[in-house]
């Protein structure tokens, strides 16, 4: 009985990482789709950022309750999960506690892991609370229905229920080792402190030894299935993040938020044009030729570099970026949250296409721009910033926003009329406004 | 401020084959705009009375390609910065010094890659460091006890993370600096970035302007501080709005240095 317990233990071991290793690899394939970009530079600063953004949660605490809150969840979950390792071995050797023969040291491990649990668990109710009955406004805002907000809450009781579990499973271990039941009663005494699931006793108080290893069983593997369910739920999720946060921070940008990359391939043509040597009527060169022209800006996912697309996998849908936007604050459509959320369901999109046809992505007469993202909520934007400053780890809306831009300018002149005649301004005046270059300097001679 | 000040430009040095120590980049708005040439007169008195050995452009000036940039247009952009490249580095410029945060950040951040390289710096850093080298004398004097806001702007703001310079400056002045809710790091956007400035805004149920002067008067100034010449201009808009304007002043840093020294 008990080995046949192992060998199921084994088998949820291997679905559940296999399963998990299958979507990370497609994960990994989808963000491949960008563009590529250079991020591998300054990696001491690159690390530091990490550590102290992701790590550090720097950012987090810019919000004090909410980042206080998450403090507590992300380093209960952490340290909590140093348990698991406990309970992947004692499943797979059908053993009883493991590491018990750490003595104190392990009763205070056990104990401080019922202090997180229970702070975990109490967190989660506060972040529930805030969510669905203070509701919060960024946390009901037009794009939050549907599957983001039942996810947002799935999680939350996911969390609760593994914190339970864990309570409970420990509850009745307590209550078979004070017991002396076989497998659980150690000559050691009693191996692990219980600070917080002593208050569950009451509640098992009185059950049969049997009835109690039925009840410990089931929240043992409860608790481990739960977790190895949640490790698979998160490609589904915006709860990518807490994998996804570190690789993000790392590769986010280092320069000053106000400073914009500069297209190569615009700064070849402008190049050719400024040189009074080039040939306007050279023959182009035949391996030129050959090339694909390249599209200038992004009017779908695969335009858009990889940093930007795991920018979309990373996002947690907080709103913090929607609530700063002082586009979003006046009313109008755009919402740098729906921005990434878009990008990364039009990527999922574009990923299961690639799945279905055998590797190649087959035209679906779709795209990132209009299908997803209106030109209205691009021409919104006042590229301030505060999107990219406001996110907890390092996501930036605006270079989407730009490269669409880009995109409407460059491909299809589908500016608004009035930038197109301040553009056009620039270009015959020097000046967004129709002045004469030559009264530039005007304003000198009047009082 | 009656008497029109002797402007030097860069041709007018070249001829004499002298050099400036700094380049005063005044840009469009300060150039073409009434409310900005008000900054720009105020800021070149103050250089002229500091003895700053300066020199503008004049016509041989063109926009820095800021808006076009972050409007999309990317040729546009990179042809205005090569224009002006061109300029600056036949004159061999090495300092620059603008009141225009776009022109700032885009100088400073997006012409090095294209070849131009100078040391940049924004109107009230500058300011600050004459300041600082005893060139320039403030004092409080009229604007001395006003409560005053200050309205950051964006790139220089969070997109270059500078926020004390124009904080320094306002306190040599003694005013009583009060902050907005959301400032600094935080600060709300005025409504001009991104080529906004140059087209109405998408169908909301505020101007963006409007909420950001509402966030100064929940301060009750005197006055609101700005240190760019297209906030200076939505926030102008913005206290009209609110029929204020006979109340509180939207005024650039350098025009207050100015005036409380009586340029």
């Amino acid at each position: 009985m008990a080995l046949l317990g192992q060998i199921l233990f084994v088998i949820a071991l291997v679905f559940g990482f296999g399963f998990f290793a299958r979507n990370v690899k497609k994960l990994v394939r989808n963000i491949r789709l960008g563009k590529e970009i250079d991020r591998n530079d300054k990696p001491k600063e690159r690390f530091a950022n990490m550590a102290r953004v992701a790590l550090g949660q720097s950012k987090m605490v810019k919000r004090p309750i909410a980042g206080f809150l998450h403090i507590v969840v992300y380093v209960g979950f952490v340290i909590i999960n140093i348990e698991v390792l406990e309970i992947i071995i004692d499943g797979i050797f059908g053993t009883h506690r493991i590491f018990s023969f750490l003595g104190t040291t392990y009763d205070v491990l056990i104990g401080s892991f019922e202090v997180l649990a229970f702070l975990v668990f109490l967190g989660v109710v506060i972040f529930w609370i805030r969510r669905n009955v203070v509701r919060i406004k960024r946390f009901w805002a037009n794009e939050m229905t549907g599957w983001p907000k039942n996810d947002a809450n799935n999680i939350l009781y996911f969390e609760m229920i593994l914190m339970v579990f864990f309570l409970l499973m420990n509850a009745a271990d307590f209550q078979l080792q004070t017991l002396g039941a076989d497998h659980y009663a150690s000559e050691a005494g009693i191996v692990g402190s219980f600070p917080i699931s002593q208050f569950l006793v009451p509640l098992i108080d009185g059950l049969s030894i049997s009835t109690l290893i039925i009840v410990e069983r089931t929240a043992w593997w409860l608790h481990i299935l739960g977790i190895l369910f949640f490790l698979n739920y998160l490609y589904y999720s915006k709860h990518l993040h807490i994998l996804l946060a570190f690789p993000n921070t790392y590769y986010a940008k280092l320069k000053p938020q106000g400073e914009f990359d500069n297209l190569e391939a615009v700064k070849k043509e402008v190049e050719l044009m400024m040189d009074p040597n080039a040939d306007p009527f050279a023959a182009p060169d035949a391996s030129a030729e050959a090339e694909e022209p390249e599209k200038f800006g992004a009017s779908d996912v695969q335009d858009l570099n990889w940093v930007q697309l795991l920018n979309s996998y990373t996002c947690t849908e907080c709103g913090r970026c929607t609530s700063e936007c002082p586009a979003n604050q006046t009313g109008k459509k755009l919402s740098p949250r729906k921005i990434m959320m878009d990008t990364r369901d039009r990527l999922e999109e574009v990923g299961v296409n690639i799945d279905t046809n055998k590797g190649e992505f087959k035209e679906d007469g779709k795209q990132l721009l209009n299908d997803y993202i209106t030109k209205e909520e691009l021409w919104a934007c006042t590229t301030c910033n505060a999107c990219v400053e406001a996110c907890p780890i390092g996501i930036d809306p605006l270079s989407i926003i730009l490269e669409m831009r880009r995109y409407l300018v460059m491909e299809e002149s589908a500016a608004p009329n009035e930038l197109n005649i301040a553009m056009g301004n620039i270009e015959n005046n020097g000046a967004p406004w129709p002045y004469n270059q030559m009264d530039r300097l005007n304003w000198a001679e009047e009082k | 401020m009656a008497e029109a000040i002797k402007v030097p430009t860069m041709a007018e040095y070249m001829a004499e084959g002298k050099k400036p120590e700094v380049l005063f980049w005044v840009g469009c708005a300060g150039s073409f705009d009434d409310r900005a040439k008000k900054i720009t007169k105020a800021f070149v008195k103050i250089l002229s009375n500091a003895g700053v050995d300066y020199a503008v452009l004049g016509t041989e000036e063109g926009c820095t390609g800021d808006p076009a940039k972050r409007a999309g247009n990317e040729f546009l952009f990179q042809m205005q910065a090569a224009q002006n490249i061109e300029v600056l580095n036949g004159y061999e410029i090495e300092k620059i010094v603008t009141a225009c945060p776009h022109c700032f950040n885009t100088i400073k951040n997006e012409y090095p890659e294209l070849g131009g390289n100078y040391k940049v710096m924004h109107h009230t850093q500058f300011l600050k460091s004459l300041l600082e080298e005893g060139k320039l004398k403030v004092e409080g004097g009229k604007f001395k006890g006003k409560r005053i806001t200050f309205h950051d702007p964006c790139y220089l703001g969070r997109a270059n993370n500078e926020y004390e310079a124009p904080r320094d400056l306002l306190r040599k002045l003694e005013v009583e600096l009060v902050e907005m809710k959301n400032c600094k790091k935080k600060g709300l956007c005025c409504g001009a970035g991104g080529g906004q400035m140059f087209k109405e805004p998408e169908p909301g149920n505020k101007d963006v302007n409007v909420l950001r002067t509402e966030q100064a008067m929940e301060t009750k100034p005197d006055m609101i501080a700005a240190g760019c010449p297209f906030c200076n201009t939505m926030m102008t808009d913005g206290v009209k709005s609110k029929n204020k304007e006979g109340e509180i002043e939207v005024m650039d840093v350098a025009e207050m240095i100015a005036q409380a020294d009586e340029l």
